[in-house]
Parts: C-alpha cells; sequence; structure tokens
C-alpha cells in the first residue's frame, strides 16, 4: 500500500497550524499521528499499555488503538526486540519502548546480530523504532541515566536518531517509523517536560543526515546533538556577552550524520568544540572529531576540543552527577580555552 | 578521503629569457574537471601568448593567480586534484619550499657559516640551477623543520650528513628543510595551525610580520586575515634578473617595480579611458626604448624597379597557388634576395656583444607581424633562411605569419633571429625609420609597391619615360657596427638582385 506523500520538513505557513507542546507531547503526537495513518504501526513496551507508559508517552493509547496495537510486554527487552524483529520481517512496523534506554543492552543481540543484518543477509527490510528514554541530569544512577548512542552508532545497518527540539522530536520519530532499517531513537528524559515549542499539528517528517544551526556564530563551533544543544546555547550566551561568537550545530542524528554541515561551520570558524553527555572515550564525538582533523586539517586554527563526561558509569548523588554530566561552565571554560589559542 | 597526490601547475619558462608570465584567462575554474593536456588557461609572456595545458586530469582545486597577475617563472598558479575532487589534497608543506627555495638557500648559507649544515648548503648551491625542480618533492621537510629549539641543531645535522653518501644528490633536500624555521620568516618556537601556514602560502604572507594575539603570540587565523585586508598587497617575489645572451627576439628586461602598481594609480581624467597595459604592450614599450637607447639608428633608403618581380608573380601566382597553396608576395622575393645579399655583408646579419662583433654563417630571418586585434606585434624567426629557395621562404613566412595570428607560436619561434624585415607597405606607407630589434645589427622595411613614370633605356640606348613598379627599401642600421658606405653597398646589390632577377637560380 503506497504511503501518501508528505512533506519533507515542519512547515510555518499561515494555513498550518502551531500548538505549543512539550518534548515529551510532540513524540506522544507523532506517534499517534503514524499508528492512526498506518494500521501497520503498533507499539510494544513495559506499562506502555493500560499505565501507558512509565514517562506516560503512550498515555490514553490503547484506549484509542486497543491491547493489541498497544501491547504491554513482559520485563524482557530480548522478548519486545526480538518480538519486533519478527514482527517487521513479517510486514508490520513496530515501535518498542525501553523504559530506559540503558535496558537495550538485553536486546543488544536481536538488534545487532538480527535486525541490523537482515537487509544485507536475506533482503528483507526491518523498520523497527526502537524508542530509547536516555540520559540524566535528575539523579537516575547508573542504570537510568545513561546515552548509549555511539554504541548503536558503530553497527552498521542502525540508524541512530537523537532530537532536541519538540518539533525535531515529533518530525524525526515519524522519519524513523517509516524508514525501512531498525532506528534507534534516543528521546532525551531530562527534555521531556523541561522543553516547550511550537509544533506543526500536520503530520511531517524530518530527514535523516542533515543538522540543524542552532545558533549562527563565526568565532567558534560547537558540534553537538540532544540535551547538551541547551548547555551549549547557554555557555554561547555567556560567550556572546564577552564578544565572542558561538555557532551551534545540533547533528539531530548520529547515523547518519551530516558531515558536511559540520565540516562547513568549522571552514568558517576554524575552531571547533565537540560537545556530548556520553562518556569521552569512544563517545561519537571521537568520530566527529577525527573527521574534522582529516578532512578540514587546512581550515583548523586550533586543536579540536571534547567536552564529555568523564569514563566512569553515571552518579547517583546530585553533587556527582553535576559534575559528571558537562554543565554550562564546563562548557564556557572548554570554549574559552579555544578562544584563547 | 584525498584519492591521490595534488599536480601543482606553475609558470612555466616559456623561452630561455623569459622570467615572468601574465595571466590572461582561465579556461576553467575552481571545482571544474580537467584532463591531462586539456586546456587550462592562457598567458602571454613578453613576447608569446599561448594556452597552457593541464599537467593532470582531475579537478581543478584551486587556482592561486587571478587573471590579469604576472607571476615569476616557477611560482604556482593551480593546483589540479586527481579524482572527482571531493577531496581535499592538501599538500602545503612542498609549497613553501618551492617557492623559497632560492632565497633559502642563501638565507641559510647566510646564517649558519660555521654549523654542520655549511658545507651541504655549498653543495647545494652548485646544484642550484637543477633545484628548482628537484625540490618539488621533498619527502621530509617536516622533521627538519621540527627541531625549532636552539640547542637541537645538533640533532638534525649529523643524522643526514651520514644518511647521505652523496652530497650532490642529497643538496635540494638540506636546502629545502633547514632554512625553514627561519626562511618562512616563522618566529622560533611559535606554533603555525593549518589553516594560517595555508593562508599564508596562499597570500604570499610572511607570518613573522604579523603581530599575533594567540597564546604566547602565535598568529591566529584572524590575526592573519586582518593583516592581508589591511596590510599592503604583497606583490609576488620578484624573480632574480637574468640577462640571457640568446634572445634575438626582444629581450624582457625586468621592469621595475613600480610599474606594476602604477595602473591603480592612474585615475581617468574627464573624458579619458585608462585601460591595463597587457604584458606584449610593456614587451614592446621596454624593448623600443630599449633599442634607441642601445643602438646608434641611422637610415638609408633605395628605390627598386620592381617591374621584373611583378610580371614574374603574375606567372607564379598561378602556378604555385595550385601546387602549393602559397602565394608567392613581394615579401618572399624581398627575402629572398637579402639572405643572399646578406651573405656578402656579415656585419649586418651580426651583433656587438660586448666588446665583440659577432658574425654568422646562417640568417635567422626574423618578420615582424601586426596581431589581428591591431594592438601589438610579434616577430616570428624563419630558422636557417640560407636553405630555402623563394617557395620554401614563402611557405615558411606563411606559416609564421599564420601561427602568430592565431597565437600558436612555440617560444623557439620567436627566438634567435639575426635580421629583421618589417613590412608597412601594405598600408600604402613608401617611407619609415624602423627601430632595430635587439641584439641585431640592421631593419630592413618594405614599403609599397606603385606605378611610377620611370626613366629607362629603350632598345636603341636611348631615354625613356616608362611606368614601372617601384618599391621603396629602407635599411636601418647600428652605426655603431654598420658604416653608411656598407649599408649604401648592401642596399645597392639587394637592388640589383632584385631587379635582375634570375629565375632559373631558384
Amino acid at each position: 500500500m503506497p504511503l501518501p506523500k508528505t512533506s519533507r520538513r515542519p512547515t510555518t505557513s499561515d494555513d498550518s497550524l502551531m500548538a505549543v507542546m512539550t518534548y515529551l507531547q510532540a513524540i506522544s503526537d507523532g506517534l499517534r499521528q503514524e499508528m492512526r495513518r498506518d494500521k501497520r504501526v503498533f507499539v510494544i513496551g513495559e506499562d506502555v499499555g493500560v499505565y501507558g507508559g512509565a514517562f506516560k508517552v503512550t498515555q490514553g493509547f490503547q484506549e484509542e488503538f486497543g491491547p493489541w496495537r498497544v501491547i504491554d510486554a513482559p520485563l524482557s527487552e530480548t522478548a519486545i526486540v526480538g518480538g519486533c524483529t519478527g514482527a517487521a520481517i513479517m510486514g508490520m512496523r513496530p515501535v518498542a519502548e525501553m523504559q530506559f534506554a540503558d535496558f537495550i543492552s538485553c536486546a543488544w543481540d536481536h538488534l545487532v546480530t538480527v535486525a541490523a543484518k537482515q537487509r544485507y543477509r536475506a533482503g528483507t527490510p526491518v523498520p523497527i523504532t526502537v524508542r530509547l528514554p536516555s540520559g540524566g541530569g535528575f539523579s537516575g544512577g547508573p542504570f537510568h541515566s545513561q546515552n548509549p548512542e555511539s554504541s548503536f552508532a558503530h553497527i552498521p545497518g542502525l540508524k541512530v536518531v537523537c532530537p532536541a527540539t519538540p518539533a525535531d522530536a515529533k518530525g524525526l520519530l515519524i522519519e524513523a517509523i517509516q524508514d525501512p532499517n531498525p532506528v534507534l531513537y534516543f528521546e532525551h528524559k531530562h527534555l521531556y517536560r523541561r522543553i516547550k515549542d511550537e509544533v506543526p499539528d500536520e503530520r511531517y517528517t524530518v530527514p535523516f543526515g542533515e543538522a540543524r544551526v542552532h545558533r549562527e556564530g563565526d568565532d567558534l563551533s560547537v558540534i553537538t546533538w540532544g540535551a547538551m544543544v541547551y548547555t551549549a546555547d547557554e555557555a554561547a550566551q555567556k560567550l556572546d556577552e564577552e564578544g565572542i561568537s558561538v555557532e551551534i550545530l545540533d547533528l539531530r542524528t548520529l547515523a547518519p550524520w551530516d558531515k558536511e554541515a559540520v565540516l562547513r561551520s568549522v571552514e568558517k570558524t576554524s575552531k571547533a568544540l565537540v560537545l556530548h553527555e556520553d562518556t569521552l572515550t569512544g563517545g561519537f564525538g571521537a568520530e566527529i572529531a577525527a573527521t574534522i582533523a582529516q578532512e578540514a586539517f587546512e581550515n583548523l586554527d586550533a586543536p579540536v576540543r571534547r567536552v564529555a563526561a568523564p569514563d566512569t558509569p553515571v552518579p547517583f548523588a546530585p553533587v556527582l552527577e553535576k559534575a559528571f554530566i558537562p554543565q554550562v561552565d564546563d562548557v564556557v571554560a572548554g570554549l574559552r580555552e579555544l578562544a584563547d589559542y | 578521503m584525498a584519492t591521490g597526490t595534488a599536480v601543482d601547475v606553475v609558470m612555466p619558462q616559456m623561452g630561455v629569457s623569459v622570467s615572468e608570465g601574465t595571466i590572461t584567462k582561465w579556461l576553467k575554474s575552481e571545482g571544474e574537471q580537467i584532463a591531462a593536456d586539456e586546456a587550462l588557461l592562457e598567458i602571454s609572456t613578453d613576447k608569446v601568448d599561448t594556452e597552457i595545458p593541464s599537467p593532470a586530469s582531475g579537478v581543478v582545486q584551486k587556482i592561486l593567480a587571478q587573471e590579469g597577475e604576472t607571476v615569476a617563472v616557477g611560482t604556482k598558479i593551480a593546483v589540479i586534484s586527481p579524482g572527482d575532487g571531493a577531496a581535499q589534497a592538501p599538500e602545503t608543506p612542498p609549497e613553501p619550499a618551492t617557492t623559497q627555495a632560492a632565497q633559502a638557500s642563501e638565507a641559510a648559507a647566510g646564517a649558519e657559516g660555521e654549523t654542520p649544515t655549511a658545507e651541504r648548503v655549498e653543495d647545494a648551491r652548485e646544484a642550484e640551477p637543477a633545484a628548482a625542480e628537484t625540490v618539488e618533492t621533498p619527502p621530509e621537510p617536516a622533521p627538519q623543520a621540527e627541531p625549532a629549539p636552539p640547542e637541537a641543531e645538533q640533532a638534525p645535522a649529523p643524522e643526514p650528513v651520514a644518511a647521505a653518501p652523496e652530497p650532490v644528490a642529497a643538496a635540494p633536500e638540506p636546502v629545502a628543510a633547514a632554512p625553514e624555521p627561519d626562511g618562512d620568516g616563522r618566529p622560533q618556537g611559535k606554533f603555525v595551525s593549518p589553516v594560517v601556514a595555508r593562508i599564508a602560502a596562499e597570500h604570499d604572507v610572511d607570518i613573522s610580520q604579523i603581530e599575533g594575539t594567540g597564546r604566547g603570540g602565535r598568529v591566529t587565523k584572524k590575526d592573519i586575515l586582518q593583516h592581508i585586508e589591511s596590510g599592503p598587497a604583497q606583490a609576488p617575489v620578484a624573480p632574480a634578473e637574468e640577462e640571457a645572451q640568446a634572445p634575438a627576439a626582444p629581450a624582457p628586461q625586468k621592469q621595475p617595480p613600480a610599474p606594476a602598481a602604477a595602473p591603480a594609480a592612474a585615475p581617468a581624467g574627464a573624458g579619458e579611458i585608462v585601460e591595463p597595459m597587457s604584458a606584449m604592450r610593456k614587451g614592446i614599450a621596454e624593448h623600443m626604448r630599449r633599442s634607441l637607447d642601445t643602438s646608434a639608428h641611422v637610415t638609408s633608403s633605395i628605390e627598386v624597379d620592381m617591374t621584373k618581380i611583378a610580371s614574374l608573380r603574375q606567372k607564379l601566382k598561378k602556378e604555385w597557388a595550385d601546387a602549393y597553396g602559397v602565394n608567392p608576395t613581394y615579401l618572399a622575393f624581398v627575402a629572398r634576395a637579402v639572405v643572399e645579399t646578406l651573405k656578402d655583408y656579415p656585419w649586418i646579419n651580426g651583433e656587438i656583444r660586448g666588446d665583440s662583433i659577432v658574425t654568422r654563417q646562417f640568417v635567422n630571418l626574423a618578420f615582424a607581424v601586426e596581431l589581428a586585434d591591431g594592438k601589438g606585434l610579434i616577430v616570428p624567426v624563419v630558422k636557417n633562411a640560407e636553405t630555402l629557395n623563394l617557395l620554401g621562404l614563402a611557405k615558411a613566412i606563411a606559416d609564421v605569419a599564420k601561427r602568430a595570428r592565431e597565437k600558436q607560436l612555440l617560444p623557439d619561434d620567436v627566438q634567435g633571429g639575426t635580421f629583421t624585415i618589417t613590412n608597412p607597405g601594405g598600408y600604402g606607407t613608401f617611407h619609415g625609420t624602423p627601430i632595430i630589434s635587439q641584439p641585431q645589427a640592421a631593419i630592413l622595411g618594405t614599403y609599397a609597391v606603385v606605378k611610377r613614370p620611370w626613366v629607362v633605356e629603350d632598345e636603341l640606348g636611348e631615354d625613356a619615360i616608362a611606368i614601372r613598379s617601384i618599391m621603396n627599401l629602407t635599411l636601418t642600421y647600428d652605426h655603431r657596427l654598420v658604416d653608411g658606405a656598407l649599408a649604401g653597398r648592401f642596399l645597392r646589390d639587394l637592388r640589383e638582385r632584385l631587379e635582375s632577377w634570375d629565375e632559373s637560380a631558384e
């Protein structure tokens, strides 16, 4: 059944309705629209049905779509993703919810060994979307605060999406559901109710692999994604008061990622800082820094800097967690280093 | 991601004496695909306008000299990157090494005479003529350039010496590498970031002249951009002036630096139009002035009855057109007669070289050819004209004239002339005083062939007036070498040859 043609970008024309939504509402809105539009789409996860999800993303979904399209799964991520893989191979469009992104390690085998390689091995598309509430900032401790995006960005055959704004959250989720590949959709818990913005009512998609210039600047480039976009923005405002102009690039998706946009920005500023909430070593920032070093070497006026969490589990204590997750001051310090270089 | 090594395009040496060239037109722009040997740009040197083919297939990655710019021979003017061009193939390091090879070797020799590198530098200086090419790919400037701290000097020096048993072969490397720390003006111990190094190379900026605002006084990208924006326009390095021996083609004397800036400094008055002078025009201007300053110009004229040749031409015209596609011009007859006559007057085919007089056993006949637009003149040479008969000369003249107008001349085509013929008579002029093409001794002018009432002897030996085709010839000669009597005898013999043209001798 051919899908109706859809717009690729959120439109802001006068005739489209815009509502202010939280990041969480935008995810919920996108998911609901896609379920209404496409009968193949169903959700499965722990407590997503009767309870409406641990974070209430699917609240009211079971009432509207029934228990066969909003399925409460047992406490087994292996079963959830394994079931989704089978359903996807049979032509469905499952949207799985991990209660916390941290738990996806249980589903590693199904995702990495089966889903990511099925298309390559057998030519069968595996259109799964796995929603992954990720990130810290509220004392969730080591099992409920991680950002495991780089592990999956490393796996060929998987796509990795990390929206930062409500509008992107909706558009990227719909794009993920209609994508014929397994897509890991990292939704940052700390943004759920904190970030509100206008979101078009209509259905739209945001294409993968296109970075968003969150803030334009001339002197320094910050390349980041997810909740760190807002940390970077606050840091940029502080530097702006000192007359240093910072450009912030929100990658939006890591696999694929918008290399050209990064190289363009670095060509302009010649100084780059890569920022992520995930731990430093082997984080996706390493890939970006290496790419800049290799492909923009002659445009560099300073070494590429990385600001990321230290290589430890996420601490539980609020003070320690604050020391762990990159804060505005950490980013300011890193940017000053670059500016002074 | 680079798929191969980028290839530099340098301003070629269009003849021994040519030291610079002007880019008249880029036929490809940055990012465009180009095949090897496909025309990349047009250049204009003092005497030759020509197309330069691409040395490699790929993409024009960078154009480093703009249209209208005059750069020294050997200056990098573009970079061709192999493949489809998505990749940037950085090769900045070799570039400064190349452009600075010449002054670098001097700097090195002057600066560190007593260090172990001194003897190597001297070797290098001996090998210098070759260095321009050899230095292109210095494989190890990086390790050499690093030992910036003063006490580190013994570290790099012994190692290359031990490793290089053949000083001459190894010489170019140290020349390129060793002086880099001070040779490119990099302040000792101050780091130059990749982007600053690239910008400095592209704009030929001496980084040591910039005050750095970065950490430890480092020159930042902003610093160098500001410097370029506000600083004086950095003209390309003027090449050392060299007076070559060979060229009979007007040798390009290096212009003083001022004219380069002059066009900008000459604003147009009311009703005036100011246009930049082409390289050719500058070359002509310089050469005309220099010739007058060099030779003592004297002109003698003679009237030649060309009636016999006129009728011969009529006869040959059809025959030659059918058989050879060549026109038996008056010029060809004159040229042929000149070559024969010069055999008897070697000084007129000679040259003053220092305190000596040079004569030749050959005649390289140069012809002044006006270019199509009337703006400019080129003087191609028919080499060894003494080996050609009338037909051969006519063909050779037609060939060089055609190629001159189509800008297809090779550098060699405009060099080595020993005597010049100029032919302003096509417009009806009957007299002129041309300027000698240095370092030749004389130039022959040919003028309009006109029918005149002429006193001739009739068959009874009586004077009679007849209608004859008369042409004036002038010989402008360097009176330092050629006396008036010699010139007169030359013109007399030349007239005699033309008036009693012996067809059977051809």
